[in-house]
C-alpha cells in the first residue's frame, strides 16, 4: 500500500510537471489590470517571421502571471534599488542622476530607441553606455559594469518608463552596417554545435529542446528577472549565455558585435510593446 | 546473474575499444546520400551505453531534440527534430552512422550539430576546440541503440 501511495504520488508529480510545462500561448497580457501589452504583432515587412511573438507567451501560466502585477512581479525590488541610485549622489561632481534629469519619467520612449547611432563616437548606443557617459562625463563617477546589479537597476528603472509603447528602432543611414553586421551574426553558425541564433529562434521557435521552450528570443522585455538566477539580466548577459550553451566562445559585453545584434535582435521586435521589467524563466 | 555476465560483457568490448585502431573524425567516409559503411572502431556498438547516452544532457542528449517513447521514464524530450520512435527501421546502420557523426551530409542546412567532425564551428570554446562531442566508440554505441529502435 505504501508503495502504491508512493507510485501514485510520484504519478501525480509528473503529471503536475508536465501540465506546467504547456506554454500558454494564447494568454493576453495585461498588466495591473489597466496596461494593454501587445505580446503579439504583425511581422514588418521584409520580417523572416510570419508574425512577432514576445517571449512572454512562450512561457508557463504561472511564469505569465508574475509580469501580471508589479506586486506579484520580482523585476520592482531592483526597480526600487534603481530609484535610489537614481537620487544618489557619486562621484566628483557631487551629481546624482537627479541632478540633471528630475523626473526618470523623462526617459519615456528611450527603450523603444535603443541601441541607436552616437553620433560623436560613431559607436552604437545602448542603455547601458548612455548610463556610463553620464557617469564618467558628468558626475565624474566610475562606470558601472554592463551586466551587473547597479547598471541593470538602473536599466530596468529607465526602461519601465517606456513600458507599452512599440519597438521601434531605427534600421537604416548612419546604422546600417551595424544592422548588417548584427544580421550576420545572427545567422552565423558558432561553436562545438554549430548553431545559430536563427537555428533556435527563427526556425524552431514553439519547439521544446529538452525542457526549455524556445522562443522569438525577443529582447523587448529587457532586462528581464530570470526565475532560474533571481537576479536582473542584461541582453548582452543573455547573449553570452546563449553562446556558451552551444559551446562557442561569447563576445564581450559591450563589444561592437554584441551592440550590433542588440540592434539587428531589437529590430527582429520592433511592433512588440517594451515589456520591460519582465519576468521569464 | 545475466545482467553480470552482461556487465563482463560489456566491460570486454570497451577495455578492447581501448587497443582498437579509431578512424579520426577528419578520415570518416562518407557515400553519397551521408551514410558512413564502415565502423569507426571495429568494436561492436553497445546498445545499453548508447541508451545512456541518448539521455546524458552533456553527451549525446539526443532527447534535446527528439521524442523517444523508449526513454519515456525521462522527463522533457524536445520537439525539434523527427521522432526517434522506429528510427532503427527507417534507416539502416550505415545511415544512423551517416547521421550521427555529422548529419549535414545527409539533411542539408540541419540544425542537428556533428557529433564527429574534427572541425568545429567558428568560435569553439577553448575546452572543446578540436574535440567531437562523442568519441569513436560512443557513436557506434549510439548507432547500435538507434538500431533497437523499430516500428512497432
Amino acid at each position: 500500500m505504501k508503495k502504491f501511495t508512493r507510485t501514485l504520488t510520484c504519478v501525480l508529480a509528473l503529471c503536475t510537471i508536465t501540465t506546467l510545462a504547456v506554454a500558454n500561448e494564447d494568454a493576453e497580457l495585461i498588466i495591473n489590470e489597466e496596461l494593454n501589452i501587445s505580446t503579439k504583432s504583425a511581422a514588418p515587412a521584409g520580417s523572416a517571421l510570419d508574425e512577432l511573438v514576445s517571449g512572454w507567451r512562450f512561457r508557463i501560466k504561472e511564469t505569465q502571471a508574475l509580469q501580471m502585477d508589479d506586486f506579484d512581479n520580482p523585476s520592482f525590488i531592483f526597480i526600487e534599488q534603481g530609484e535610489e541610485l537614481f537620487a544618489k549622489v557619486d562621484g566628483s561632481e557631487g551629481k546624482a542622476c537627479a541632478s540633471c534629469h528630475e523626473d526618470v519619467a523623462s526617459f519615456k520612449g528611450l527603450r523603444t530607441a535603443l541601441p541607436r547611432h552616437n553620433a560623436s563616437s560613431g559607436k552604437l548606443d545602448t542603455m547601458e553606455t548612455l548610463v556610463n557617459n553620464c557617469r564618467t562625463e558628468r558626475m565624474g563617477a566610475e562606470p558601472w559594469k554592463w551586466s551587473k546589479g547597479k547598471m541593470t537597476a538602473m536599466t530596468s528603472l529607465i526602461s519601465l518608463q517606456s513600458r507599452g509603447m512599440p519597438m521601434n528602432v531605427k534600421v537604416d543611414g548612419n546604422v546600417a552596417g551595424a544592422y548588417k553586421m548584427g544580421e550576420e551574426l545572427y545567422y552565423t553558425r558558432v561553436g562545438q554545435l554549430e548553431m545559430s541564433c536563427a537555428n533556435c529562434h527563427e526556425d524552431n521557435y514553439g519547439n521544446m529542446i529538452r525542457a526549455d521552450h524556445l522562443s522569438q528570443g525577443q529582447i523587448n522585455g529587457f532586462p528581464t528577472y530570470r526565475l532560474k538566477n533571481a537576479k536582473m539580466n542584461s541582453i548582452h548577459g543573455r547573449f553570452k549565455g546563449c553562446m556558451k550553451n552551444i559551446r562557442a566562445t561569447p563576445y564581450k559585453e559591450g563589444s561592437e558585435e554584441f551592440r550590433a545584434l542588440e540592434l539587428y535582435v531589437a529590430s527582429r521586435g520592433n511592433g512588440l510593446s517594451v515589456e520591460s521589467p519582465s519576468v521569464r524563466n | 546473474m545475466l545482467l553480470r555476465v552482461f556487465i563482463a560483457i560489456t566491460a570486454t568490448l570497451i577495455s578492447t575499444s581501448a587497443f582498437a585502431e579509431d578512424t579520426a573524425p577528419d578520415a570518416v567516409s562518407f557515400g553519397e546520400d551521408g551514410e558512413v559503411m564502415a565502423s569507426l572502431t571495429g568494436v561492436v556498438g553497445d546498445p545499453v551505453a548508447g541508451r545512456k547516452l541518448s539521455i546524458n544532457r552533456k553527451l549525446g542528449n539526443c532527447l534535446a531534440c527528439h521524442v523517444n517513447d523508449d526513454a519515456s521514464s525521462e522527463l522533457f524530450h524536445g520537439e525539434v527534430g523527427p521522432e526517434l520512435n522506429g528510427v532503427g527501421s527507417r534507416w539502416d546502420t550505415a545511415q544512423l552512422r551517416g547521421i550521427v557523426v555529422s548529419s549535414r551530409n545527409t539533411f542539408e542546412g540541419t540544425i542537428m550539430p556533428s557529433f564527429y567532425r574534427a572541425k568545429n564551428g567558428v568560435r569553439t570554446l577553448k575546452k572543446f576546440e578540436g574535440k567531437t562531442i562523442l568519441s569513436a566508440q560512443q557513436v557506434e554505441d549510439v548507432v547500435a541503440y538507434l538500431l533497437t529502435l523499430k516500428e512497432e
